[in-house]
């Protein structure tokens, strides 16, 4: 033992520095959330946090669960592919509880010119109008059935003046 | 207690498959959904948009991002051929109430919707210090705005310039591919809301994803490849002018 005679106070530090161990093991435990590190260095419970959040647009998949007759509409005409909640909005409290939340019709002088007012900008092929000249103020819907836009789909009610035309 | 080598060869594969699914995991909220079997991602078809601004307010309204903040948001480009370099780039409010009009002159006009690139080897991930931000096992990158501290590292660390403070929760935001929309089965909201189809969810890891097919068989960029971010937002038709 005569290497360790007087080693004493090596011990006592020694001592220290695994209580001091210790000690950060134990506040670790209390500290360091239990999913901290099961999938890398973060929260993995954030993820499903995450997941949990409340969804706003139903899908269009939703949509057609009750409205099935608008999709025979949409169909076979140019707005196939253009989904419900991207005119009518945010529609997942509708959907939930159709009572609750009834979505008001969109103005169509918003909506199509949106999307359909001629811009130089605007992909070529895109079907764009000047709205002034082309409805000479009228709604779009005298014409265009906004499921369905084609003229053969829907009769004009009113007569359009010819001046100007689609562009 | 003893343990012989015929438990211990028995116990292994056993446990194996225990660390297995755990690794695989399932956001508490869908219990149908496993991390492992997804990588996504978004591709962006240049030639389709035709920046009505529906995919920015369909986010702001999913997301209950902030006026003024964006997750996504659209860039009108003006290039003209003296001045590929230096195109001109407008942004009115994220493009959110759409564009002015644009009058036909001899340069070339064109819309790039920009957002969080998801990259594989995130910048903004490595700066954290707190690990609040991560790549999820489903190639989504995240923020735990529990861990944030708000010291706007990642913001940035971020090239694409896609990450902000939150201006009452002073913690870092930004798009979260919808997460909490793609592993309930739905798309994102800017996918559901584009009426051209110019954004798409796709899954790298579904054999079945159209991107697969698609990417063969166009011309595919990423944003900034140069910095080996691992960008997964594919550009199709972008422009060598966009930065």
């Amino acid at each position: 033992m005569s290497v360790f005679k007087d080693a004493g106070h090596l011990f006592r530090f020694a001592g220290l520095f695994v209580l001091a161990f210790i000690l950060f093991l134990v506040i670790r435990h209390f500290v360091v959330p239990k999913s901290f590190g099961q999938y890398g260095h973060y929260r993995a419970a954030s993820i499903g946090e995450i997941a949990a959040h409340q969804v706003k647009y139903a899908g269009h998949e939703t949509c057609e669960t009750c409205h099935a007759e608008v999709f025979d509409v949409k169909k076979d005409g140019k707005h196939a592919h253009v989904n419900c909640e991207a005119c009518h909005g945010a529609l997942a409290k509708h959907a939930d509880d159709p009572g609750a939340m009834t979505p008001t019709k969109p103005d169509t002088a918003v909506i199509c010119a949106r999307c359909h007012t001629a811009s130089a900008a605007k992909p070529k092929g895109f079907p764009q109008v000047v709205p002034a000249d082309h409805s000479t103020g009228l709604p779009c819907e005298t014409c265009h059935q906004p499921h369905n836009p084609g003229m053969d789909a829907a009769a004009p009610k009113a007569p359009v003046k010819a001046a100007g035309g689609a562009k | 207690m003893n343990i012989s080598r015929r438990q211990i060869l028995i116990l292994l594969p056993a446990a194996a498959v225990a660390w297995k699914s755990v690794l695989a995991g399932t956001p508490e909220a869908s219990p149908n959904y496993k991390m492992t079997d997804h990588w996504w991602s978004m591709l962006i078809d240049i030639p389709k948009c035709i920046g009505c601004g529906n995919c920015v307010r369909a986010c702001q309204t999913e997301n209950d991002v902030p006026d003024g903040f964006f997750r996504t948001w659209v860039e009108r480009y003006h290039v003209t051929d003296y001045h590929m370099e230096n195109p001109e780039v407008i942004s009115p409010d994220g493009g959110k109430e759409g564009f002015p009009v644009a009058v036909a002159d001899e340069g070339k006009y064109f819309f790039v919707p920009k957002m969080c690139n998801h990259c594989t080897d995130s910048p903004c991930t490595q700066v954290c210090p707190v690990g609040a931000t991560f790549t999820g096992p489903d190639g989504v990158v995240l923020i735990d705005p529990k861990y944030c501290l708000g010291c706007a590292y990642c913001v940035q660390a971020c090239p694409y310039g896609c990450r902000y403070i939150h201006p009452e929760k002073k913690v870092a935001d930004k798009c979260t591919l919808c997460y909490h929309r793609i592993t309930k089965g739905l798309t994102t909201a800017c996918c559901e809301a584009c009426p051209t189809g110019a954004r798409q969810l796709i899954d790298l890891k579904n054999p079945k994803d159209p991107i697969h097919e698609f990417l063969k068989t166009h011309d595919v960029q990423v944003l900034k490849p140069q910095m080996a971010t691992g960008a997964k937002a594919f550009y199709n038709g972008l422009d060598g002018s966009v930065r």
